[in-house]
Order: C-alpha cells, then structure tokens, then sequence
C-alpha cells in the first residue's frame, strides 16, 4: 500500500506540492484529476524518483519502504511502475533486450532467479497475444519511431511483463484514440487483482470509464481538495474543474 | 607552391608600406602592428591547414599597385549596377567617393581613415595585410535602440590605372543596445584589381545586424574578405554571402557569440563557372550558454570552377545549451568542377545539439524527367531545380529589395554561364 | 546525491584499478640495446636471417625516416618521443618461431590463458560455444612484443590452401608473395611512422587466400606488449586472390606500465578481383592511469587497396585503449564496383586522446564507400573524427555515405568530427552527417524506472548508440565489445 502524508515539494524557488495526503490500499485502484498545472505529473516523478525535484517535507511510504529515501531502481524493484506520460526514445536498444535486462534486474534485486532469453520470450510473446499487439514491438528499438498510440501501448506492455505491485498511470490517455484507449485500459484491467494497485493520473473522466477507480481525488494546487467515488469524475465532466476548485475554496 | 613567389609577393606589398607608411591616414600604431605581423608571417601557404584547399598562387604571381585618386568619371559603372533607392556609401579603388555616395539621416558615418575597430584579428594573415595597407573605410556607429534601415556599401574596382592595384578597405560598425541595421554589400569592378576587405562588427545585446554581400568582381579579380562579428547576449548578426564573381574569392566569417542566447546566420550561396576558384570558410564560436547558429551553405558549379567551403563549430566549455547547424550542399554540373568541404564541430561543452550535413551530387535525374514529362524545356527544368536548390539559402532574406537584387544578379550569371 | 556526481564518482573507482589486462609476465628476453640507427636495423634484419633485398628495403625505408617529420596536424598533444630510448627489438629468449605448441614456453602459455587467449588447438574447441554446434574455430597467431610465439591451426588451413603464419616465417617460405605485395598499399615513405615501421618491424601475421578459396574459419591475431622500453612495430599483410575470402580479427593489450610506450604497426590489405577481406580489431592497449600516466601511444597505418573489380574491404574497429590513437584504417577503390567500409567506435576517458577515422579513396567506376562512426568521450579526453573522401575524377557513379555521431559525458572532455569531402565527378554522390550529443537525463531515468541501474542504463543507452558498428563485429567479438565498452564507461555518465 502507498501511503503519502503532508507531502511538500518542488522544483529550485517554487513549491508544486503543498502538502499531499493520500492513501492507496493495496488492491484499490485510485484516480488523481485536476486542471492543468495541479502538480499531477510531478507527484509522479516525485514518487517514482527523478531527480530535479526537491523534497521539502512530509513522507511517501510504500508497503513499508521509504521511498523517498530510494533510487529510482530500487523503487522499480520494489514494484513500483510509472507509465510515462511522454516515454522516452532508446535509439539502437532493442526493445525485448531493454525488457529482459529491466525484468532480471528487478529479479535479481529481489533475489529471484533470473528469465534466461528462451523463457523471457515465451513471457513476452504470451502477454503481446493478449494485449493484441504487434509481433515486432519487441524487436523494434524502445519507442523509437513509435507513433504516440505505440509508446503508450508499449508502456502497458512493460507494465504487463514487469508486473509491479503499484503502477502510476501518467496521462497515459492522452494522444489516444479510443481503440488504443480500450487496449490501455484492457491492460490495467487485467491486472487488477488483490496484490495490485494503480493510481491513475490523468485530465479528462474518459479513462476512467474503461478503468473504474474505487477513489477519485481532485488535484489542485498542490493540494487535494477532494476525494469521492467514481461519481466524482462524472462530476468534474459535467461542471469542471473551476467549480469544484471554487467550493473547495 | 613555391614558397619563393609567396615570399616575394609579400616583400611587394611590403615594400609599398615602406614607402606610403608615412602617408597612410589613421591609427599608425595599429598599422604599424600589423605591418610587423604581415613582415613576420608573410601570406597564407598550402601547408596551413586552413588554406590547404586555396592556393593564392596566381594572386602572388601578379604585381598589384597602390591605386591612385581618379579624377575620372565611374558613375556609369555604378549605373549599370542598378542599385537598389537606398542610402548609400560608395568606394572606388577601396576610396570613400562622396560625389556617388548618399548618406543617410540622422547615422554617425565617418570615413577618410580606415576604421580599425576593437576586435582582435586573430592572427589571420589577410587581416594583417589590411591593417598594413588600409587607406579608407567606413566606421558605422549605430546608436542605442535605433533602427537604422539599410545601408548599401558599394566597392568598385575602376580598372583606370593601366596596371593591377589593391586595395584593402577597412569598415567597422558598431551596433548599440537594442539597434538594427541592415548592411547590404555589393562588390564589383572591371579589370584586375585585389579588393581585400576587413569588417568588424560589434553588436551589443539585443542589437541585430542583418549583413548581405553580393559579391560579383570582375572576371580577373581577386577578392579575399574577413569579417569579425562578435555578438552580445541577445543580439544576432545574420549574414548571406552570395559569390558569383571573381578569378580567385575567399569569403572568410568569424562570428563569436559572446553572450547568451546570441545568434547567428551565415548562410551563403556560390555560383560558379570557368576556371573560378571561390571559398567560404567560417568559424562560429560559441562563448555562451544557449547561444545558436545556422548555416546553409550551397554551390552550383560548372566548367573548371572549384567550390570550396570550410566551415567550423567551436563550443567552448561554458557554452552549454548550444545549438549548432550546418548543411553545406553542392551540385556539381560539369565534368570538370570540383567542390573541396571541410565542416568541422569542435565540441568542449555536453549538454549540446550539434550537427552538420554535407552532400555533393548532381541534378536529380527523376525530378528533371518529372519535370521534361511535364512540359518544361531542359534547359528550363535545369533552372527550376537550380533555383529550387538555392532555395534555402536565399528564401531566409527578409530584405526584398537586395534579394530581388541578387536574384537577376543570379539570373544574369546563369544565362552567360555555359551550359554543362 | 546527483547522478552527476555520483557517477563521476564510479568513473574514478572504476579507471583507477579498472584495467584487467594490465599485469606483466617474466619471461627472459632477447633485448636489442636502446637506439635507432643502421646497425639495429641490420641486427633486426640478421636476427630474423632476412635475405639481403629485404635488408635493402628496410635501409631505404630507414634513411626514408630520417628525411621525413612526425605529423602535425592530428589533435593530440604529448611529449616528444625520443626514439632514441627504445629497444627496436624484443622478443622471447628461445629458439626462433617454435614450430609447434609444445616449444612454447609455458609461462607464455600461461599468459595468454589469463588474457583469454587459447593457444591449446583442444582448448579452443572446447571453448566453442555449444549451441549452434557448426561455428569454427578461430586459428590464432599471437604476437608477444616483437616476434609471433604460436600460429595454431596452420595444418588445417594449409589443406585449403589458406597460409596463415608469422610474416617472419613467410619471408623464407613465400618470398615471391611477399615481396609482390609488402609495401605494395603502404609505401616505405608513405608517412613518418610507416617509415619506421618499414625500418625495424619484427613480426605481424601473413594471410593468403587463393583464387576462389573462402578461408574455412576466422583468422586471428593478438598482440601483447609486454617488455618495457619496447616500442611494438608489427607488420600485416593480407593478400585474398580472386573470390576469396577472408575474416580477420586483431586483439592487443599491454600491461600497465608508468612510462609511454610506443606501437606503430602498419597493416596492408589486397583484394584482387570479388575478393572480400573483413578486418576486425578490437584495440584495448593499456590507457595510462586517470592522471594520464603511461600507456600506448598507438600510430597505425592501416591501408586496403580494393585492385579487383567487385572486392570489398571492411574496416571495423572498437577503439578503447591506448593513451594516444592516431589511427585511419582506408580503402583505396581502385576496381570498378569495388567497396569500403569503415566501421568505429572509439571510446576516450580520463586523459586519453584519440584521432582517428579513414580516407575512401574513389577511384574505379561506381565504387561505393560507408562510413559510421561513434565517438564517445568521457573524463577529461578528447575524441576527434578524421576523415578523406575523395572522388576521383574517373569515378563515374560513386557513393559514399557517412555518419559521424558523438556522444559527451561530462563537461570536461571535447568531441570533435573533421571530414574532408573532395569531389570531382559530378556522377559521383556523396552525403556526410554528424550529430553531437549526450546521454539525455530523461533516457537514463526511464531506465532506472524499469529497475536498471545507473551503470547499467549508462551501458544499454551506449551500446544502442554503438549498435550499427557493434553488429560488423564476427559474433564472439561483439560479445566481447561490449563488455568492454561497459567496464570503460562504467559509471560516467550524469
């Protein structure tokens, strides 16, 4: 279970985050919505580790770890997934490659046993199948030349091979069409299970028709300033955000 | 090339400084510093690494003179430029002529001395031989946040002395915070003459110079230029370099991008034919963060012509964020003609983008079908692909008059050019 | 901590006591005495019973040097040379070219199974991955300072017809051959450190394939400097006969040493009509310490002449030691449809200094040159590409394309791309692009995202950066590429 409590942070001068408290339960999936600017895509970094960004107070736990304390690899290891909201180009690294060396480097940190290329492609062919994509993703080098519908699917094809515990969902619907939309949310479906959880970044209640959440929370300005059910999203499409902004006020 | 005619060559121009030195008008300190330069290094040879594609053989073998002031009448030459309605600064013989000249209100222009500048000249050989010889030039200053418009710097070679004479031209321009000017260049003459001209330019922050040089010397001229432009924080010098005329040019830029986020352009365009020789050799030193520079630089070439283009990217350590471009293409049109390319990234800082291109080929074979298949005369389709070519360098000019004007100086160059 | 820094950290960990090939061997040595004049070109000549026109040939090459000047023009800087403080020759004290692996001293033995090298004929079949069951063996020549120690396989190869043998050797057995084709691509006087080699080389491999025969398994060389003072002069040459073909592998190491130690090989390639020669080096020279203490100053000339129509010579190298590399492995397309390929990768840390790239000489009609370097600097080196096309005027419908990439990490080292694109045939097209640029952050965070490590993102990013030169690379060596690259960049990126 994530557990974050009073988290401030921010780049040099400015503070995005003014104190975030939020609790994702293992097995729940949660949604985070708010307006441009809300300091969405930098809670994710923040989790997930990327450096720029400094921690100016509050806690972020993970199934007992302190992730703030952590590399960005440890915290992978530990089971924590971002889908990029923009995935990077890897140019000349092969995708199946770049996989199997995260997947045994995950591995091997928990000290499992590692996938030899035989069995890492049998896993990796297995779960192209189900999420109906295209044979040459994993030959083809990470996101390079990929159209923005491929990254995204290429993200939930890591998500499904590396299996984390906690995936973070980065605006992954964004730039998508509704077909590619349905395969993201498929993905994310077929992992949900009692071990799994996922918080589910994004702007727009679209989504989370194909991804239910069990929470949505309202991001803005750093802060929450709301939490309900599904129902919540719903609501944001209908009045906005400026209205549900003005009453928190 | 035999060092010797290098040599003596030099010990002529030498030699003339000996016997004017006392008579040369302006800074004779500065002079007298780059006469001890030039008595030391003498010219450019064949072994130096920047020079190894231009030998400046013929120009050795020939003797030039210092001109003298003519009294005769040169506007004719002027009118057959068909100068664009513009203030204008003109030279003949590399001599301020006030009678052809039409300066500009309200601009600080003095001329009757070189105006040597302040920007160290980096031990180019060229340069020192300027600094040696300079009789007259133009010091441009350009006052804090004004908009100076256009101003034409005509050169005219007169060929009215019955034998080869140089001359060497020094003009400096200085550019306050936030000013603008657009310095446009023609180069021209008749006869054998040796124009050899240095400019400096200072551009302050947020100031822009706009330099573009036509340079169409006569057939059996020789032309060697050098321009310093060092640019401050914000400021942008943006340069086209057209190369049409001329037995032996050497265009050379240094621009140094002093402060962040300066900038610069030095594209260019040359044309040849014949047995011409033409060379465009340029540094970019980038000596600040986030400082950018752009160059596209294009050849056609035919008959014996050789096309040379030299073209160096510095990156100094501090200079992060730089972004750095430079294509340089050819077509070559003629069995005979030739293109030597050296661009060159010198890289110190990491956090760059740097890149350069270089292609060499000829016209493609499917596009002048295409264009055949529709119609169009060879010689025709030939135009159109050559025009479509220099596109990229010449489009970019924002100045309508001066492109119109290159542009039938270009067209006037291809109808007397052979046809390959 | 900032990635920067933290990576600059392992840098130093990692160059500090990172070079595995760096012990020496005792073993007792045939010394020359220090000094270059006629009297050890002589000595050289007489201790390898040369017959007297290569004792003539070496004399000229000899006076040859001593007419010409040391380059200028490449960007390295180091102190001056004194050629006069070498030994010219060097070699094991025993009996000359043993004939058989039994004769070999075993510390030499010993040596190259430390470094990897199997010099066992069983050994190396046992050492045959297992997997695709058909891959052949590799015959190996090793070279130890100046004189070759072993030449497995020879029997084997002879029955193809294939000669493959110390070019000591080949002097007695194949005079005509040798003395056809050496100095034949690279002239005595061609430059300053060619002069030399011409003047004293010891040793170095001979190949010969004959007409229409493809050479049955990989040729191999390794060299290994190992005494001090000794300056390394091998000599290569490789003649393939009509449709033959031939895949040849060089290796070269050195044991850490404080002093600068001097290699100036020079390598000649023929390919007569469809001959194919592929010539892999990979170049792990002993660097110098992070302070630029030591290591190899490495001057090579190495030169292919395409004669036949149809041949191909392809250059791949993988560049990470030595403290200096001034280097330019090119083809000379004399045949028509002949072709050049140079592939690179070069990798510089602390205070290393390579120069390095090639010349295409185009001269036969449609003749085609590919040109791909990658260019990695790190610490405090430089790392400059330096390249010749030249179309000749007859060269009807070349091509040559040329891709230059560099890449920094850190902000005290210089990358730097030279190419020299002279064309004189309007059929002819040439294209060059050169790119600089570093390993982005947001590269090395998705990949920590998915669980790699710093250095092991840092590993994957430049081995994808290398992948088009990698993949030339015969599948043993490729492995071996990019462990190395992987233990030379360790940790250097930020």
């Amino acid at each position: 279970m994530l557990e974050i409590n009073a988290l401030r942070a921010g780049i040099t001068d400015k503070e995005i985050l003014k104190g975030i408290d939020l609790i994702v339960p293992t097995g729940e999936v949660h949604a985070i919505m708010g307006p441009n600017g809300s300091g969405k895509s930098t809670l994710s970094y923040i989790l997930s580790g990327r450096d720029g960004y400094d921690v100016t107070g509050g806690t972020a736990m993970f199934d007992g770890h302190d992730l703030l304390e952590m590399d960005p690899e440890e915290r992978a290891a530990a089971g924590l997934f971002l889908a990029f909201q923009y995935p990077v180009e890897l140019p000349g690294v092969n995708n199946a490659n770049f996989l199997r060396t995260a997947l045994n480097a995950q591995r091997r940190a928990r000290g499992e046993e590692e996938l030899d290329a035989v069995k890492f492609l049998k896993l990796a062919r297995a779960e192209i199948k189900r999420l109906s994509m295209a044979d040459d993703m994993l030959k083809r080098n990470v996101n390079v030349g990929f159209s923005g519908g491929e990254k995204k699917r290429n993200e939930v094809l890591q998500m499904a091979i590396l299996r984390p515990k906690l995936a973070i969902l980065d605006e992954t619907d964004s730039g998508l069409d509704i077909d590619a939309l349905k395969i993201v949310a498929d993905g994310v479906n077929a992992l949900r299970s009692p071990d799994f959880s996922a918080l589910v970044i994004t702007h727009y209640q679209r989504l989370l028709d194909y991804i239910v959440p069990d929470r949505v929370h309202v991001l803005a300005g750093g802060r929450i300033i709301r939490s309900g059910g599904p129902e919540l999203a719903h609501e944001l499409e209908a009045n906005g955000y400026a209205a549900v902004v003005a009453e928190a006020a | 090339m035999s060092q010797t005619t290098l040599q003596a060559s030099a010990q002529g121009f030498l030699a003339r400084y000996a016997g004017l030195k006392s008579r040369f008008p302006g800074d004779n300190a500065q002079r007298a510093a780059g006469a001890d330069a030039f008595a030391r290094h003498g010219l450019p040879g064949p072994r130096e690494e920047a020079w190894r594609y231009t030998a400046l053989r013929p120009l050795a073998e020939t003797a030039f003179h210092e001109p003298v002031i003519l009294l005769s009448d040169t506007s004719a030459q002027l009118t057959a430029l068909a100068l664009p309605d513009l203030p204008r600064l003109v030279f003949i013989d590399g001599r301020f002529s006030a009678p052809l000249s039409r300066l500009p209100d309200g601009i600080s222009i003095t001329t009757g001395a070189p105006a040597f500048g302040h920007i160290a000249d980096n031990g180019e050989k060229l340069v020192a031989l300027n600094t040696m010889l300079a009789e007259d030039g133009a010091a441009i200053d350009i006052a804090p946040g004004i908009d100076a418009g256009t101003i034409l710097l005509v050169s005219l070679g007169a060929d009215a002395h019955g034998h080869p004479v140089s001359f060497h031209p020094r003009h400096a321009i200085r550019l306050g915070q936030g000013a603008r000017l657009t310095l446009a260049e023609i180069n021209s003459g008749t006869g054998v003459y040796f124009n050899n001209p240095v400019i400096t330019a200072e551009i302050a922050e947020d100031a822009t110079l706009v330099h573009l040089r036509e340079q169409r010397e006569a057939p059996g001229a020789f032309h060697l230029s050098t321009v310093f432009a060092k640019v401050a924080a914000r400021g942008t010098y943006d340069s086209f370099s057209l190369a049409l005329g001329g037995r032996l040019a050497r265009v050379q830029v240094h621009a140094h991008l002093a402060g962040e986020n300066a900038m610069a352009h030095l594209n260019a365009a040359q044309l040849l034919g014949a047995t011409q020789h033409s060379d465009f050799t340029t540094t970019v030193r980038h000596d600040a963060p986030s400082t950018a520079s752009r160059q596209t630089v294009k050849n056609v070439l035919t008959g014996h012509a050789k096309g040379v283009f030299q073209g160096k990217i510095e990156v100094a350590r501090i200079a992060q964020k730089t972004d750095g471009y430079q294509m340089n293409q050819t077509l070559l049109l003629s069995r005979d003609a030739e293109i030597d390319s050296k661009p060159q990234l010198e890289i110190y800082a990491d956090d760059v983008k740097c890149s350069h291109g270089c292609t060499v080929g000829e016209l493609d074979a499917d596009q002048l079908f295409y264009l055949r298949s529709r119609g169009v005369p060879e010689a025709d389709a030939r135009n159109i692909l050559i025009r479509a070519f220099l596109s990229e360098a010449l489009d970019p000019i924002a100045h309508d008059a001066m492109r119109d004007h290159m542009e039938s100086a270009i067209a006037a160059w291809w109808d007397k050019a052979p046809t390959p | 901590m900032a990635a920067v820094a933290e990576t600059l950290d392992t840098v130093a960990a990692v160059t500090e006591g990172g070079y595995k090939w760096g012990f020496s061997t005792d073993i007792e040595m045939d010394m020359a005495p220090k000094g270059l004049n006629e009297d050890i070109v002589r000595l050289i000549s007489s201790r390898k019973n040369e017959p007297a026109w290569l004792l003539e040939w070496r004399l000229k090459a000899f006076a040859l040097w001593k007419k010409l000047d040391e380059p200028n023009w490449a960007k390295i800087h180091h102190a001056p040379i004194d050629y006069q403080d070498l030994h010219y020759y060097a070699a094991p004290k025993k009996k000359q070219g043993p004939k058989s692996l039994d004769e070999v001293d075993p510390e030499l033995l010993k040596m190259y199974e430390k470094l990897g090298i199997p010099l066992k004929e069983h050994a190396i079949l046992a050492g045959v991955e297992p997997v695709e069951g058909e891959r052949p063996p590799i015959a190996i020549d090793a070279v130890f300072d100046s004189v070759s120690v072993a030449t497995t396989f020879k029997d084997t190869l002879a029955k193809s017809g294939v000669i493959f043998c110390p070019i000591s050797e080949a002097v007695h057995s194949h005079p005509e051959l040798v003395r056809q084709y050496l100095g034949s691509v690279v002239p005595a006087g061609d430059n300053y450190f060619a002069a030399l080699n011409s003047a004293v080389f010891s040793d170095g491999s001979f190949v010969f394939i004959p007409k229409g025969v493809r050479c049955p398994m990989e040729l191999s060389t390794y060299f290994r400097i190992n005494a001090r003072n000794t300056g390394q002069f091998e000599r290569t040459l490789i003649i393939v006969e009509d449709g033959g073909h031939v895949s040849y592998l060089e290796g070269c190491t050195a044991p850490q040493r404080d002093e600068n130690q001097l290699h100036a090989a020079v390598v000649e390639l023929v390919a007569l009509t469809d001959a194919t020669i592929k010539y892999s080096t990979v170049q792990n020279w002993y660097p110098g310490d992070a302070d630029g203490k030591g290591g190899i100053y490495n001057f090579v000339t190495k030169r292919g002449a395409c004669r036949g129509a149809r041949s191909k010579i392809s250059w791949t190298q993988v560049e990470t030691g030595s403290a200096i590399t001034w280097k330019y492995p090119s083809c000379v397309l004399i045949g028509d449809g002949s072709v050049g390929e140079f592939y690179s990768v070069a990798v510089t840390t602390n205070r290393q200094q390579a120069d390095t790239g090639t010349k295409m000489i185009h001269i036969g009609k449609n003749t085609k040159s590919t040109i791909v370097s990658k260019g990695i600097s790190a610490g405090r080196s430089d790392n400059t590409y330096r390249g010749l096309v030249r179309i000749m005027k007859n060269a009807d419908g070349a091509r040559n394309f040329t891709q230059c990439d560099s890449l920094l990490i850190g902000d005290q080292c210089g990358a730097h791309t030279v190419p020299y694109i002279e064309s004189r045939n309007p059929t002819a097209k040439t294209e060059h692009e050169a790119t600089t640029s570093k390993i982005a952050e947001d590269q090395l965070f998705y990949c920590r995202q998915r669980g790699l490590s710093q250095e092991d993102a840092v590993g994957l990013i430049v081995n994808g950066f290398c992948k088009d030169v990698l993949k030339e690379l015969p599948m043993e060596f490729a492995v071996e590429a990019q462990k190395l690259l992987a233990v030379s960049l360790e940790g250097s990126v930020g």
